[in-house]
């Protein structure tokens, strides 16, 4: 079916080595791989390689989730590797999470030979089926022929557009086929076109939009990183006075440190910037999709704004919320435009406004009666609660330590949470989350992902002590690899968040929310430090605060991967709060 | 309420399970779904009707755009587009019945297309309406088998 014109002239080659000769092609420098029976034919066409390094993770959730690190650090597609069946049934945790924050992935798994397929043979599953719901697009290659034309395709699907996770699913009697391989420099995809661009007329009316406007605010996501629209909104936002808030997935996006900044809105986000969107008169959604973790109840949301929605993705638009404006762009072009139109603006009285906001009700935390009185501080501090190390406070040292120039990763939970609330993230790609799926363990993988698109940056994975033990096993990757991404454990020796829920909604009925030893609660269960000394990576415990800053600049200063896991109370929570599908009125400060 | 939806998609492997998925991942419903190659062997086209509000209606055509193997997409509206469907049916008849089934077949302009001992097998194609007026009629005789291929459109332009 290919009408290419401009092939290049063709060679005989095996189906393993067109795999790899795509890869180069497409500029890939790094893969996350883990073999196996149905992929190690690829292996040895790896292990030829001159231009490609394999890093062999110690999972396959592992080897896509450091590749959606990569992707997410860089901008540019992961790649990640596994066998077929059990290899395969690995990378679903990372296809998902790559799925709902639109990260660029190609996942390549190895599947039987086509005339076993079907037959439950051994490590046979239907990669294909399994992982439709959570891919931009998949294949099954039955011929070597079409190996060359589907990675051309594959690279320019998932980094298009919106970005997504593109399956490639070769079996292994296609990867040993020989053929002609032509490779083609353009795809045709008929069904598939991702240049999407604002119409003038709706320049004009935003523009409109905004001079007419009071109390305006901007609200951006994931989408303005993808895009690489950081400056364009910086310059938007500053030309019209407008204030801007993220949302976890558009960390970055627009300096924390800037005088327009509101930051993170939603569930955990700053009081201010829920009341700003609550009392604004023009919603500026960019690059977002109106997530029940920012809305709350949808329908009260933003209710007395007019919606102008500017997505990439035009099915994201009226999804969760009815847009008066919605509008189907590519964000960078369309903020480019809108600059060239919209008139400068001042908005002072909604600045005012906003200032008394920030004055009232800034991120705050305090240590509680219940933690001073806690077992913890008893136990593990011998009463002295001038030592007690706030969660909170671990990361805002982190961040001064850091100058906010390190790559942050996260895992899930409270630390994630506290983590977006508490560290000043002022460059877009420098916050990396598991924001739509939410899946932990996700934190160090990732770091590491991010430490290989950037040695020379500082990357640091903050974990909960249940998320770090999702993914524990990529200490050894790390060190064998000698990638020195380091890990700030927030040990509170439970499920942080869940136990949060049970406080609030549940009475503080534990269930199963506890990750110590229920046998011996006197000591601190898993050693952290222990288990990374297994995987020759070096680490250290800080229980008190006095310890916490001279140890957080051993970890900085170390030139290999580096455990810090540090002792916090046990039953502190992520606070201002809006609970689930409840509106800022509803919000919880204490 | 109910819509037709045309679909013309690549004629690939995996075509018809993407968007059967994409129904069921969102819990939304197909009442009938016909899918056959156009002139172009290269694509297929799918008639869908589903039910649903004009929202479900509109994430269901902004999510099947979303998928590279769709081409194109239509929501055809009243009066612009001819549908038919084509139902076999077979209806109990002996000797005393068959005379009337073969009356009311000849009204529809349904054609017999199998006679046996104590059935027939009728075939009839037209609008929905019609279709289903018809097999009202054949109701009292006793329907011992019915498969119908769901409506399949076209637009009138």
């Amino acid at each position: 079916m290919d009408k290419q014109t401009n092939m290049k002239p063709a060679a005989p080659m095996r189906g393993a080595d067109i795999v790899i000769k795509s890869l180069e092609n497409e500029g890939v420098e790094v893969v996350f791989a883990y073999p196996g029976g149905a992929s190690l034919e690829l292996h040895q066409s790896l292990a030829r390689s001159k231009n490609i390094r394999v890093v062999l993770p110690r999972h396959e959730q592992g080897g896509i989730f450091a590749a959606g690190g990569y992707a997410r650090a860089s901008g540019k597609c992961g790649v990640c590797m596994t066998t077929s069946g059990p290899g395969a049934t690995n990378l679903i945790s990372g296809l998902a999470d790559a799925y709902m924050d639109s990260v660029p992935i190609i996942a390549i798994t190895g599947q039987v030979n086509r005339p076993m397929i079907g037959k439950s043979a051994f490590q046979e599953i239907d990669v294909f089926g399994m992982s439709l719901p959570m891919v931009k697009h998949s294949y099954l290659v039955m011929n070597v022929e079409d190996l060359p034309r589907i990675f051309k395709e594959a690279f320019h699907i998932a980094t298009t557009g919106r970005p997504g996770p593109v399956v490639i699913d070769i079996p292994k009697d296609v990867q040993q086929a020989s053929c002609a391989a032509a490779f083609p420099e353009q795809v045709q995809l008929r069904g598939y076109d991702p240049v999407q661009r604002i119409a003038a007329a709706d320049v004009e009316r935003i523009a409109a939009l905004v001079e007419k406007s009071e109390r305006p605010v901007i609200y951006c996501g994931g989408g303005i990183i993808s895009a690489n629209a950081s400056d364009e909104l910086r310059e938007f936002a500053v030309k019209t006075q407008i204030p801007v808030t993220t949302t976890l997935m558009g960390m970055g996006a627009f300096p924390q440190d800037h005088p327009l900044a509101l930051h993170w809105l939603g569930m955990h986000g700053t009081v201010y910037a829920n009341m700003a969107a609550d009392q604004s008169d023009l919603l500026l959604a960019f690059g977002v999709r109106f997530d029940d973790r920012v809305t709350g109840n949808v329908r009260e949301f933003c209710k007395h704004a007019t919606i102008v929605h500017i997505d990439i993705d035009e099915s994201e638009l009226n999804k969760n919320k009815r847009a008066h404006l919605p509008i189907q762009s590519d964000i960078k072009y369309a903020l480019q435009q809108i600059l060239k139109t919209v008139k400068p603006g001042k908005h002072a009285a909604w600045h005012a406004k906003i200032a008394e906001w920030k004055n009232q009700y800034p991120l705050r935390y305090k240590v509680t009666d219940e933690v001073l009185r806690s077992q913890y501080v008893r136990e593990f501090l011998g009463g002295d609660t001038s030592e007690i190390i706030m969660p909170q406070y671990a990361i805002e040292l982190l961040d001064k330590l850091t100058r906010g120039n390190a790559i942050i990763t996260t895992g899930v939970g409270q630390h994630q949470m506290w983590t977006a609330q508490y560290y000043l993230f002022t460059h877009p790609r420098t916050l990396i989350t598991s924001g739509g799926l939410g899946a932990m363990g996700f934190g160090y993988p990732a770091a590491l992902g991010a430490k290989v698109a950037f040695p020379n940056k500082q990357v640091i994975g903050i974990d909960g002590d249940g998320s770090f033990q999702m993914n524990i096993q990529e200490l050894a990757t790390a060190h064998i690899e000698r990638i020195a991404a380091k890990s700030m454990i927030l040990n509170n020796q439970h499920l942080g968040m869940v136990v949060q829920w049970e406080d609030r909604f549940y009475k503080s009925v534990r269930g199963n929310t506890y990750l110590g030893d229920p046998r011996n609660p006197h000591i601190l269960y898993p050693d952290f430090v222990q288990i990374a000394k297994g995987y020759n990576v070096p680490g250290e415990r800080v229980t008190r605060k006095s310890d916490l800053e001279p140890a957080m600049k051993r970890m900085l200063a170390s030139k290999e991967p580096y455990v810090l896991d540090v002792i916090v109370p046990f039953t502190e929570h992520v606070l201002p709060m809006i609970p689930a599908g409840k509106t800022v009125k509803d919000i919880i400060i204490e | 309420m109910r819509h037709t939806i045309s679909v013309l998609v690549e004629n690939k492997f995996g075509v018809l399970v993407r968007i059967a998925g994409l129904f069921s991942g969102r819990g939304f419903n197909i009442d009938t779904l016909n899918v056959a190659p156009t002139q172009d062997v290269t694509q297929s086209r799918m008639t869908i009707v589903v039910k649903g509000d004009e929202a479900v209606l509109e994430q269901i055509i902004k999510q099947l755009d979303r998928l590279v193997d769709v081409i194109k997409i239509q929501d055809f509206r009243e009066d612009e587009y001819v549908d038919r469907e084509l139902l076999l049916v077979k209806v109990g008849a002996d000797a005393k019945t068959r005379p009337e089934i073969m009356q009311i077949c000849d009204i529809f302009r349904a054609k017999i297309v199998d006679v046996a001992q104590k059935t027939l097998t009728i075939e009839i194609t037209g609008a929905e309406s019609k279709v289903s007026a018809f097999l009202e009629l054949m109701q009292p005789f006793g329907i011992r088998d019915l498969t119908r291929t769901g409506k399949i459109a076209m637009s009138r332009e």
